[in-house]
């Protein structure tokens, strides 16, 4: 059955069709509307195929075009498991954070706003492709945009920031791409639907049934990993993180640090695990140490912090750390409470950066020292952000207790010594968290936030239903677990 | 046999043309028309209009081989520079007096190119290279006021005939120590076992000679001063179209000729690849100068195209041609907004996405593309190469030697791009007058046919396998 256009199809035309008419409108007010518009769209879509998730459906979650015959490369992009999970949650964002910045002005907005759109199909690019090059190729599209809206619309010092944030990602996903060619050249032939055949193939699942030995497995894993572990960041590779988070733009912030850091844990969970079954047993508990590690080492960088947006990245380290951890714990508990805790953080973090934009905006200040006594003149904001911080650190009722609490039980029936240690992390990001609103937000105005005001209503209704989604995910979180599941089950455990 | 015989024929007429037309403007319409006129005869042999079309057939005793990859080869090239005349043809009527005897040597060099890529025997080859270099000693000394361009051109003179020597002398050896005494490349292929002492001395003469003229590592000291010393107009044109073709005879040569003893010069090769690699690279970073950079970068791509030497299947060919197209395209590209800049540094670039958003954004196209991002023609030519290496097992290191370099790259590609897009104008960025409109569709048609290839390579590559 002929299928007109698939769901993949859509996520991936409507932002590069809204992005493309974003360039050409010179009215900036258009512009926003339009970008919003189209991410709305991409929004109902993402829901739409909810409903469409079941087996009967695949030919309306799945398309396969042939590409470059020779080479045995095809356009094969699908929804299905994590990248549903994922799809859904870049969907979400893109119009929370349109909503929660509407009043910024940007110079030259349509490009803005093209760029942003851009973004967005680059990420869902990654997130359906099935196919090694079409992979690589969305992979390094949605950096390009990125690159481009952070040097341009982000702080004074973004250029040498953002250069060193896009060097290293080029050099991780080159990387990626030596080692995507090896294993290609041992992938069997591939069949065409109309008998074309190939040498070779770069489908996924030519990928997953290679006969690589062990030894090649190794160096290989790394080749792959280290893409993967300067994207999330991983410590040792977090060093252009902080920097990076720290100039751009907030709302450029929020789609790094929400949305383009779960790039990395989807890869090693879908382009790294399965592809190396006996490499990764070997260096499980290198990455597992390197992880938590790095959780320590951020927590308690974010604990010395003054600057608040540093304070939110490094947060961030420490939380894809505990996540990168529980993919490699390797048990169907920790890998469900991966998918449920991708989602909800990308939602949490976003929720914290806007409420950083807000303050930065209305005061100039990131430094936590000179601000003080905000409950006092935004009172709905401050309660808004208390809950947002409250499923920051993983409390009960709210999102992210049920990702962390199934990551935690996960690590521990890999390691209890490992989960312990990771454990800390919850203590600590409570102590940095709760530091910080005491400081920015009671104690008594000074003559930088005596000027203060409240959020306005639109603003109101993107942290809303960030809120929103954090208790209802908290106290219901059934319809996650459900996704979860399926995404768990279509990965091959071994 | 059509391009060749053709181009020659339109340099002869673009050089008399100087005794009829006065007019200054002229001799670029009839260049124009000259070069669309090869490309459609090559077209012809190429059957890309059905089969049994016109083509001139002359027996050549096959010293000359035309097979479709060859010429998809002229085709990419006649491309290049019909492209090339419509973006700076203007710029070359500025370089002098004499502008139909610029565009007679283009055409010549145009003729050396296509029989370099089409010989069948190592004499051939001697001549295709020579046509192909002696008019460009002419074109880098043609403004004859300047100092700089005056040295260059004696350098590369110098430099061209010392290297000219070694090729002879190498196809002298090679000759004699075959015993099946023939100039035909496919000939001088001997069995798998050790070469002979002879053979080997001419190998080696020939490589050293080859990489001169692609200014590969460690041969490559002309090519700053020479490209940057030259007007810019013949810059763009030396660094693109006679180092591919450069390149493409390398590959022939090697392919047909020693394919078999592979494994005993291979290492060589890796070794001067691996050099060309991190001398462009590593200097380019430091250059101040847009054109000087650029220079050092061709040299660096040069790295890159090696492992089409290094590789030999068809993936390398496949690649080259892929490679010629990217490169080419790109470099054409952002050689003609050079010209154009009043400045040559990087800052002189500063700010020019604010005054000709088009003009940066092509621009910016033609970097990325020679940086190797994803969706332009840069891309899949080193995602060929590589793939091309990759197949030649047993050096796996080499791609990733040559994906660190890549990265590298993107250092001073991008320096330009921070330059038009992230910094504040300066007083005048560049010549308003020079830019028409007809230069920016130019302009434009480029970085669309860079993205074209980007998705749909096989709309150069499948022109190989034409029957």
């Amino acid at each position: 059955m002929g299928t007109f256009i698939t769901f993949p199809e859509l996520l991936l035309w409507l932002p590069l069709l809204s992005g493309i008419i974003c360039f050409f409108i010179k009215d900036d007010k258009r512009a926003k509307a339009i970008a919003f518009g189209g991410s709305l769209l991409v929004l109902g879509v993402a829901l739409t195929s909810l409903f469409y998730a079941s087996e009967s459906y695949v030919t309306y979650n799945a398309v396969n075009y042939l590409w470059l015959k020779n080479l045995g490369t095809s356009f094969y992009i699908s929804i299905e498991g994590s990248g549903r999970i994922l799809t859904l949650l870049t969907a979400v964002s893109f119009p929370i954070i349109f909503l929660s910045t509407y009043k910024n002005n940007y110079k030259n907005a349509g490009a803005f706003f093209g760029l942003m759109m851009l973004a967005e199909c680059g990420l869902m690019g990654v997130f359906v492709a099935r196919d090694a090059l079409v992979f690589y190729f969305f992979w390094e599209l949605a950096l390009i945009p990125v690159y481009f809206l952070c040097s341009k619309w982000g702080g004074e010092k973004r250029i040498p920031a953002t250069f060193k944030f896009f060097v290293y990602t080029f050099l991780g996903s080159l990387l990626m791409l030596t080692g995507i060619i090896y294993v290609y050249l041992h992938t069997g032939p591939r069949l065409f639907e109309n008998g074309v055949q190939s040498l070779h193939s770069f489908s996924l699942p030519a990928f997953y049934s290679t006969n690589l030995n062990e030894g090649e497995q190794s160096w290989l894993f790394w080749l792959f990993f280290i893409a993967f572990a300067i994207k999330m960041p991983v410590f040792p590779f977090h060093t252009w993180q902080p920097d990076t988070y720290d100039q751009s733009p907030t709302s450029v912030t929020m789609v790094l640090s929400g949305i383009m850091v779960k790039m990395g844990l989807f890869g090693v969970i879908k382009w790294l695990i399965p592809i190396f079954p006996l490499a990764v047993p070997k260096f499980t508990n290198i990455v597992m140490i390197l992880c938590i590690a790095g959780i320590i080492y951020a927590s308690c960088i974010a604990m010395l912090q003054d600057n608040l947006k540093k304070l939110v990245a490094y947060s961030s380290i420490a939380h894809i750390g505990l996540m990168c951890a529980a993919i490699f714990a390797m048990n169907e508990m920790s890998l469900q409470g991966i998918m449920i805790q991708m989602f909800s953080h990308g939602i949490n973090i976003i929720g914290l950066w806007i409420v950083v934009e807000m303050i930065e905006q209305q005061t100039g200040v990131k430094n936590m020292s000179e601000l003080g006594g905000v409950a006092q003149k935004a009172p709905v904001l401050t309660i808004m952000l208390v809950i947002i911080a409250f499923a920051n650190i993983a409390l009960p009722l709210t999102n992210a207790f049920v990702g962390e609490f199934m990551m935690f039980a996960g690590i521990y029936q890999h390691s209890i010594w490992m989960a312990a240690v990771a454990g800390l992390a919850i203590i600590l990001a409570a102590v940095y968290t709760l530091n910080m609103i005491q400081k920015v937000f009671y104690g008594n105005t000074n003559t930088v936030t005596a000027n203060i005001t409240d959020i306005s209503l639109v603003q109101k209704l993107g942290l809303g239903l960030i809120v929103v989604m954090i208790f209802t995910f908290g106290v219901y979180p059934q319809p996650m677990i459900n996704l979860a599941k399926e995404a768990v089950n279509g990965l091959v455990i071994k | 046999m059509n391009a060749i015989l053709l181009s020659a024929l339109w340099g002869v007429l673009m050089m008399f043309s100087g005794v009829f037309i006065k007019s200054k403007t002229t001799p670029k319409y009839l260049a124009l028309a000259g070069i669309i006129l090869v490309f459609i005869a090559n077209a012809f042999e190429l059957n890309a209009f059905g089969k049994g079309a016109i083509h001139f057939n002359i027996d050549t005793k096959e010293m000359l081989n035309i097979g479709s990859f060859n010429l998809t080869f002229i085709a990419v090239v006649l491309a290049c520079t019909l492209l090339f005349f419509l973006l700076s043809g203007r710029d070359i009527e500025k370089v002098g007096e004499h502008v139909g005897e610029y565009f007679a040597l283009i055409f010549f060099v145009i003729c050396g190119v296509c029989i370099s890529a089409t010989y069948n025997t190592l004499l051939l080859l001697f001549l295709g290279i020579e046509i192909m270099s002696i008019p460009l000693y002419i074109l880098t000394g043609s403004d004859k006021r300047n100092l700089k361009s005056n040295e260059a051109s004696l350098k590369y003179f110098l430099m061209g005939a010392f290297s000219t020597g070694i090729m002879l002398m190498g196809i002298a050896f090679i000759y004699g120590g075959n015993p099946n005494g023939s100039f035909f490349i496919n000939n001088i292929q001997m069995g798998e076992g050790t070469m002979p002492i002879m053979i080997a001395v001419g190998l080696v003469f020939l490589i050293i000679a080859l990489s001169f003229k692609v200014s590969a590592a460690p041969f490559h000291f002309w090519t700053p001063d020479v490209y940057d010393g030259a007007p810019t107009v013949f810059t763009s044109f030396m660094s693109t179209i006679v180092k591919v073709a450069g390149f493409f005879a390398f590959v022939r040569l090697f392919e047909n000729s020693f394919g078999k003893v592979q494994s005993q010069w291979q290492n060589l090769i890796v070794f001067i690849t691996v050099l060309t690699l991190l001398i462009g690279n590593i200097t380019a970073v430091f250059q101040q100068s847009v054109k000087r950079m650029l220079a050092y970068s061709s040299i660096a791509q040069a790295g890159f195209m090696m492992l089409a030497v290094f590789a030999l299947n068809t993936m390398a060919k496949e690649g080259l041609l892929l490679y010629a197209a990217a490169y080419s395209i790109a470099t054409i590209g952002i050689f003609a907004v050079l010209i154009k800049m009043n400045d040559y540094t990087i800052e002189g670039f500063n700010g020019l996405g604010k005054k000709h958003p088009l003009l940066a954004l092509c621009t910016t196209i033609f970097l990325l593309s020679l940086t190797g991002i994803p969706l332009t023609a840069g891309f899949q030519s080193k995602f060929f190469m590589l793939m091309a290496a990759a197949e030649n097992t047993g050096k796996f290191w080499l791609i990733i030697v040559a994906v660190l370099f890549a990265a590298i790259s993107a250092y001073y590609y991008f320096r330009v791009i921070q330059a038009m897009y992230f910094k504040e104008p300066g007083v005048e960025v560049i010549a308003e007058k020079e830019i028409t409109p007809s230069f920016k569709v130019m302009l434009a048609i480029a970085a669309v046919l860079i993205i074209a290839i980007g998705i749909y390579p096989e709309f150069v590559v499948g022109w190989m396998y034409h029957q």
